[in-house]
């Protein structure tokens, strides 16, 4: 097609209507750009007010030792807060990713120790294994038509069964210490590799979700679906692969957590969605879809693993924690909407 | 002979050929030549063996009631929906338009009539949608590459928006022009403008039709939908018209006139020009009294009253600061200062369930996100603000009775639709509007303010809303209409109200308002 120069009105300077009056409503984007950083700076005010609170509360707070056990609980649900936080923006839900990850250390745990398979095929098995789960998923919701509420419940069940049934509920140790090191080993010295992967996991996720067209289309479906797809976006096509994304942190976080173990514990697994949802909507993203960020959701997380550690330091029992956890979802997700009602 | 000419591959005729019918030739290389196309939802036969022709260069108005078919039948030439019967020529061959892709590879490009556009986005990442510019193999955005493109595009149509600005922070009339510019993004042999300037003022609309010219004279053939009749005159050159699904007739420039059409349309005569019946209501209880009303950035020291009975107008331009006037006045905005009086008290408003509470109804200029449940019935959209009155004591819904109220509405307002089951997704813009008027005439607020309440309304429809509110302000309900059509405002207020940027300009009573007074007012503080 030849490029035709798209017509050029002429403006009449005698007439007094502009296009964009004095006066105007709208704000500028300064104004824009701060008040989509306010959930998450919010957040992270929040998790400094936790840090210090704890470290003056007990002086084993923040301790070198603590603090690394701090990043290591979090790396699973951080893991999975990530990839979960992009169908979340979609305004989408994926409630499988708990016992999917068990579902993976369990896999993982098949190929390595009872198949013998060599360790690298092992781990890309175990993250293959969330990686069809995820499209599965997203297959349901596009072709079946399925909610994704319902679809990812319902591969939440699949999954625990499956599980239980492979397993035999038993645990699957796994013998060799390199696999082990995945998790634990210290590439540099006091850090567990686990945190190192859950960086890894954020900055790329982050620059997916930021640079690429994969992001731009989260970000589209998450605001308007309809209108995505009447551009001339196939918006099934990207949301299978947006949920096959998910399975793939879902997958990573299963390798970890078994590495962390040193076995695939088919047992564990549920309430792992949840605080990762809850790790998302913390930092910041909608849960109706079309806003969030990974450093939202990486601040997220770290504010529930420094709640639980704290709490667990200053001897609250474990039934109290929930509490405060609740309450703490509660408040995030009421400054958001707070935000929401003053923009509109 | 014919199979190659009607080919055409190389444009051998030349981009603006095409042999005429009444030489006598048997082939015409129309741009489009759609006939005999049939479309049926389940209980609505939405179009039944419609036809027309689109030429390169030229302007073609589609015409015709709500739900007449229009929207439809752009729909399937937009590879949204698909036709049950009927033949798609484009440029001579028979083409099958099976999704939005495959009408953006023919160059067919849609303004959808209701907003089509991603509110978290920005207006360059919006624009471009689905062709953002791309390196490393396609998946990585470039973009900065795309904001440049946007700012060169946007400054080309000499449209005043800021590429990196997010749309959904834009008004409507700016989000309009946002698809707009998205439509003019791509090169297109045909372009559909489905009610473009329902949202728009008069200035915005003629930048547009400027924009028209100027695609005309490159060939573009332009398919133009509107129920502002005035707009035909300025630039169709042909106007077909459709009713009840079916091709009533196509006029020739020259050969049409307004009231033409709209007997073709409607199939009866409607006076556009009428004034309302002269009613004093200066002697009549203040309702409502508004002092000194201000707003952080837009309203600035805006005072009056509303009298029993009175249809109040506020008129002025885009920007000029109306819905904010109303939007502070139920709550929906901060107000920085201003006292509201109702009957004599003065009352204290923060939040639109206070207005409610206070017998304030407010229709919102935006129906889709503030106005209606679109996944809802109809019956349930009508009856969602008064379902107090249609439950038992024990607070159980009685659908019987509300089926009925609604039903009324249905008929009063010549809402199309099977049914009052119908979901109200599946409505015709038009007939969408009617379903909000429904449900604040039905909620029977004493005080009531229409935010452009005939926006994508018909001819005739609009009629019979005036002479509802001309009704409801008879029997002692008073009304402000916000609206940037000026005959209207002249048609249906006793008063009105003029704003400029931010304040009160002036107050006009109808009988000594002319359009000319009128824009005196709405541009006073504009030089
Ligand atoms: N997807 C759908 N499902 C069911 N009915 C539909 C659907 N789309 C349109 N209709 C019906 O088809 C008829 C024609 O609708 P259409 O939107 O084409 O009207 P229109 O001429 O564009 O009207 P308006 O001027 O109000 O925009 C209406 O009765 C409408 O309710
Ligand atoms: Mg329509």
């Amino acid at each position: 097609m030849t490029t035709s120069t798209p017509p050029t009105p002429t403006a009449s300077a005698k007439n007094p209507e502009q296009i964009n009056p004095p006066g105007g409503t709208e704000r500028r984007p300064i104004g824009q750009v701060l008040r989509s950083q306010l959930q998450q700076s919010l957040a992270f005010a929040t998790l400094v007010v936790l840090i210090i609170f704890f470290s003056i509360s007990s002086s084993s707070f923040f301790t070198v030792s603590n603090i690394s056990g701090i990043l290591l609980s979090t790396a699973v649900i951080g893991i999975l807060a990530v990839g979960t936080t992009f169908v979340i923006i979609t305004g989408g839900i994926d409630l499988s990713i708990g016992t999917g990850m068990t579902l993976c250390a369990v896999m993982t745990g098949v190929f390595i120790t009872d198949m013998g398979l060599p360790l690298v095929v092992g781990v890309i098995g175990g993250i293959a294994t969330g990686a069809l789960m995820g499209l599965i998923n997203g297959l349901n919701i596009t072709f079946l038509g399925l909610p994704p509420f319902i679809a990812t419940l319902a591969m939440m069940l699949i999954a625990q069964g499956l599980a239980l049934v492979i397993s035999g509920v038993a645990p699957i140790y796994f013998a060799e210490q390199a696999f082990k090191d995945i998790a634990l080993g210290t590439l540099i010295p006091g850090l567990p590799n686990a945190v190192l992967i859950l960086f890894a996991c954020a900055i790329v996720a982050y620059v997916v979700l930021s640079k690429t067209i994969l992001g731009r289309y989260t970000f589209a479906i998450g605001s308007n679906e309809e209108a995505t797809r009447l551009s001339g976006v196939n918006t099934r096509k990207w949301t299978i692969l947006i949920y096959t994304v998910a399975g793939i942190f879902t997958g990573i976080a299963g390798v970890v957590i078994a590495a962390r173990l040193g076995s695939a514990q088919p047992q564990l697994g549920t309430g792992y969605e949840l605080q990762a949802i809850a790790a998302v909507i913390i930092g910041g993203t909608s849960l109706l879809g079309g806003r969030g960020s990974i450093l939202g959701t990486l601040i997220g997380a770290l504010i529930m693993s420094v709640l639980i550690n704290g709490l667990r330091i200053l001897s609250i029992q474990t039934e109290w924690q929930n509490v405060v956890v609740g309450i703490v979802i509660l408040v995030a997700v009421f400054t958001d909407s707070l935000r929401r009602r003053r923009e509109a | 002979m014919s199979a190659i000419v009607s080919r055409d591959p190389v444009g051998v005729f030349g981009p603006d050929s095409h042999l005429s019918n009444e030489a006598g030739s048997i082939v015409t290389t129309h741009l489009l030549d759609v006939d005999g196309i049939s479309k049926s939802f389940p209980g609505v036969q939405a179009l039944k063996d419609v036809q027309f022709r689109l030429d390169r260069g030229e302007v073609l108005a589609l015409v015709g009631e709500n739900g007449a078919g229009k929207s439809s039948l752009m729909k399937i030439l937009s590879g949204i929906y698909t036709k049950d019967e009927g033949t798609i020529r484009f440029e001579g061959n028979e083409v099958e338009i099976d999704g939005p892709r495959a009408a953006q590879a023919l160059g067919i490009s849609i303004i959808h009539q209701e907003m089509n556009l991603m509110p978290h986005l920005t207006v360059a990442q919006n624009i471009y949608i689905g062709r953002e510019p791309r390196s490393l193999g396609g998946f990585v955005l470039r973009e900065r590459a795309l904001n440049k493109k946007a700012a060169e595009l946007l400054k080309r149509l000499r449209i005043d928006l800021d590429p990196r600005q997010e749309v959904g922070e834009l008004t409507v009339a700016k989000q309009q022009m946002v698809e707009i510019a998205k439509a003019l993004s791509v090169d297109s042999k045909v372009l559909i403008m489905d009610e473009p300037t329902s949202s728009l003022t008069a200035s915005e609309s003629e930048t547009l039709f400027r924009l028209i010219e100027g695609l005309k004279a490159d060939g573009t053939g332009i398919i133009y939908i509107s129920h502002r009749m005035e707009e035909l005159g300025r630039i169709a050159d042909r106007v077909t018209v459709i009713r009840d699904g079916r091709y009533v007739g196509t006029l020739e420039k020259g050969s049409f006139d307004v009231p033409t059409i709209i007997e073709m349309m409607v199939g009866r005569h409607i006076d556009e020009n009428a004034r309302p019946a002269v009613i004093d209501t200066h002697g009549n209880d203040v309702v409502l009294k508004v002092e000194n009303l201000s707003t952080r950035n837009v309203v600035n020291d805006v005072s009056f009253e509303l009298r029993r009975g009175e249809i109040l107008g506020f008129a002025g331009l885009m920007g000029a600061g109306r819905t904010e006037v109303a939007r502070a006045i139920i709550g929906a905005d901060p107000k920085s200062s201003g006292t509201i009086t109702i009957n004599g008290k003065v009352v204290s408003i923060s939040k639109p369930t206070d207005a409610v509470r206070h017998g304030i109804g407010y229709l919102s200029e935006d129906r889709k996100a503030l106005g209606l449940l679109l996944g809802q019935t109809v019956s349930e959209n009508i009856l969602l603000p008064s379902l107090p009155n249609f439950t038992n004591p024990l607070g159980f819904v009685q659908p019987a009775k509300g089926k009925n109220v609604a039903k009324r509405y249905v008929d009063q307002l010549k809402i199309k639709t099977p049914s009052v089951q119908q979901v109200t997704k599946l409505l015709s813009g038009g007939n969408q509007q009617k379903v909000v008027i429904a449900k604040w005439l039905e909620r029977d607020c004493d005080i009531l303010i229409f935010d452009e309440p005939t926006r994508g309304i018909d001819v005739g429809a609009k009629d019979e809303i005036y002479a509802l509110l001309n009704d409801l302000a008879a029997r002692g309900k008073s009304i402000i209409v916000i609206s940037s059509e000026l005959p209207e405002v002249l048609r249906l207020s006793h008063r009105i109200a003029v704003m400029a940027t931010g304040r009160i300009t002036g107050f006009l009573d109808n009988e000594k308002a002319t359009q000319n007074s009128v824009m005196e007012l709405a541009t006073r503080g504009h030089e």
